[in-house]
């Protein structure tokens, strides 16, 4: 440590840069971090700014009515009145089908992949799990539109209506095969690889002792899954859920594809709906007026709140699930 | 664990039992294989469609050629769309790398836990924001009162980028040995030059991974494209900050709504074009994934 500066034959102005450098990386990347976290403010900003005559002219109310009375010309009667009502029940009803769909067909996958396939097939059949996660939406959307849709107009509709007919929300089957139904399928496609990959992921996180010792107590596989693998994963599993609803809450152009673009409340899953992302998709580029692109944006704010809450609320369980099996091991 | 252990039972399972708890079992994990079937089912079903529809459509001329511009008529190509999508994703690219990297570097190399957590939130909250909410808010940024431009689309791209890659960035610098570091400081060699000449350099590959992959997933970004660069000319352009440029997702989603037969042909042939792109993308960077851990785990 006593070396001087002429003993180490670093010349002073080598040391001034190294001084400088540093100084001057750890600014730049410090810099580039907050920019992130600008980006995050900014955004929430300017969405509430857009939307700030729209939330003041129809408040709270805008979220339960369901109004959507775009004009240009004033005389018109309940000219510029919106309401996010439909809106928001075509997002939880769609959102919802994804994840009564994918859930426990993610989890059963994931299941499958971690503690069931042989090596080599895993090792397979994983990656292209995760490989359908990244088909655009888009194509998926356009998938739906001329393969699934007219499928589900002549065969899967009808018969779930035969069915099920007794039940409301499974009314005739929609002409077109368009509809918050279908909508709802192709978003359970999306949700599926994540739920699958985080499950998948979490199931192998569980200590190989705890799955043996089950399997010594005579455990079959499946009490062991429930037992041990299901039991110690749980707080994960409803993680990757909020995840995956996460995923279904903010798809607009898949369900702008496929949902139909219809503006009446109905009871029936076969009709035409409309979700708030696809709402935004559809009319944020030719608004009539300047109200209803204000309504737009607030739209987008609740669109944002419920992401925000969402997301804050997975990653709360998660970090409460690692600090609980942080003091399991 | 459902059913207590009563010390006083046999340990053995009386034969009904038995043969109830196997069919149970196998059961389950008869649905459970079903189930990965099913998965791997939809992703071929849907890539085989997009491969045969778009298949026939696929020509020199289909890659070369601009579009028509006629409703509804049949022929020309989607070589605008290739272009503008390729200078938007570059653009979107040039922005977000540096600061994903940076960031990533500020994580692993500079910060304290409490400086690095709100960054961390603040990355998570941007990688779980919906593209359509990131699209909304350039619009209302850079689009509202002025016009659309290929350049607001790429902004939009970046936001999306940046998490993405600043993600993979952390993970190979957390790979890259503390004792490489280590040595390079024994050797009185200055932090930021350890960075730049040794940790970053080790972490290359891993680094362009993560680059491939964000592009993979940018490229096919529907949302940002319909609010910042939806609305353009047939002619193939590289103006990217005088007007909106024609991309392939857009093509693919005006033409899934169309009621022309020959648009939905147009939107199979550009599906494929893009569908091709991304898992080659993602294919290339998986394996340079493994390849890259392999070798910086085995220093």
């Amino acid at each position: 440590m006593s070396a001087t500066p002429a003993a180490t034959g670093i010349p002073s102005s080598r040391r001034l840069a190294d001084r400088l450098g540093d100084r001057l990386l750890s600014a730049t990347t410090l810099v580039a971090s907050l920019a992130a976290i600008v980006v995050i403010v900014l955004v929430i900003y300017k969405l509430i700014d857009g939307a700030s005559t729209s939330i003041s002219t129809f408040g709270l109310g805008f979220l339960w009515h369901s109004t959507w009375n775009p004009a240009s010309s004033a005389g018109v009667a309940n000219a510029n009145v919106f309401g996010a009502g439909l809106l928001i029940y075509g997002t939880v009803a769609t959102s919802a089908i994804a994840l009564l769909i994918a859930v426990p067909l993610g989890i059963a996958i994931g299941v499958y992949l971690s503690l069931l396939a042989p090596g080599g097939i895993g090792a397979v059949i994983s990656p292209l799990v995760e490989l359908l996660a990244a088909i655009p939406s888009v194509i998926l959307g356009l998938w739906g539109i001329l393969i699934l849709a007219p499928v589900m107009h002549s065969t899967i509709e009808p018969a779930l209506h035969d069915v099920l007919g007794f039940i409301p929300i499974f009314g005739t089957p929609s002409p077109t095969g368009l509809g918050v139904f279908t909508a709802g399928v192709v978003l359970a496609i999306m949700v599926l690889p994540i739920i699958a990959s985080i499950s998948r992921d979490l199931f192998l996180s569980v200590p190989r002792e705890l799955k043996d010792g089950a399997l010594a107590l005579g455990a079959t596989r499946w009490e062991m899954i429930r037992g041990v693998v299901l039991d110690s994963t749980r707080p994960g599993l409803v993680a990757a859920t909020i995840l995956g609803l996460s995923r279904a809450i903010g798809e607009a152009i898949a369900v702008t594809q496929l949902i139909g673009a219809g503006s009446v409340l109905s009871g029936s899953l076969f009709n035409n709906g409309d979700s708030l992302a696809s709402r935004l998709a559809e009319q944020v580029t030719s608004p009539q007026s300047s109200q209803q692109l204000a309504a737009l944006f607030y739209c987008a704010v609740v669109l944002l709140a419920m992401e925000l809450v969402v997301n804050l609320t997975a990653q709360m369980i998660v970090r409460h699930f690692e600090r609980r099996q942080g003091v399991l091991h | 664990m459902s059913v207590p252990l009563d010390p006083a039972r046999p340990l053995t399972a009386t034969g009904g039992n038995l043969r109830r708890r196997r069919r149970v079992d196998q059961t389950v994990r008869g649905i459970a294989t079903l189930a990965a079937l099913v998965a791997v089912a939809i992703l071929v079903i849907v890539i085989v469609t997009v491969a045969s529809n778009g298949a026939s459509q696929l020509s020199i001329s289909f890659l070369t050629k601009d579009p028509t511009g006629v409703l509804g008529a049949a022929g020309g190509g989607i070589a605008s769309a290739i272009v503008g999508s390729a200078m938007i994703v570059a653009v979107a690219t040039a922005m977000a790398l540096p600061l994903g990297v940076l960031i990533a570097i500020y994580l692993t190399e500079f910060s304290k836990p409490r400086t690095a957590r709100p960054i961390r939130l603040a990355l998570d909250l941007l990688n779980g924001l919906p593209s359509i909410v990131i699209a909304v808010f350039v619009f209302g940024l850079l689009v509202e009162g002025h016009q659309q431009t290929g350049f607001a689309a790429s902004f939009a791209l970046a936001i999306i980028m940046v998490p993405l890659i600043a993600r993979t960035t952390q993970e190979m610098l957390r790979l890259v040995p503390q004792e490489l570091r280590d040595a390079s400081h024994a050797l009185g060699i200055s932090r930021w030059r350890t960075i730049v000449g040794i940790v970053l350099p080790s972490a290359l590959g891993g680094i362009l991974t993560g680059m491939v992959l964000a592009v993979a997933r940018a490229a096919g970004e529907t949302a940002p494209m319909l609010l910042l660069s939806s609305i353009f000319g047939v002619g193939t352009t590289i103006n990217i900050f005088g007007t909106a440029l024609p991309n392939i997702p857009y093509i693919i989603f005006s033409d899934s709504e169309s009621g022309f037969p020959s648009d939905h042909a147009r939107a199979w042939g550009a599906a494929l074009v893009l569908i091709a792109f991304i898992l080659v993308g993602n294919l290339t960077a998986r394996a340079m994934l493994a390849r890259q851990r392999r070798r910086i785990m085995s220093r």
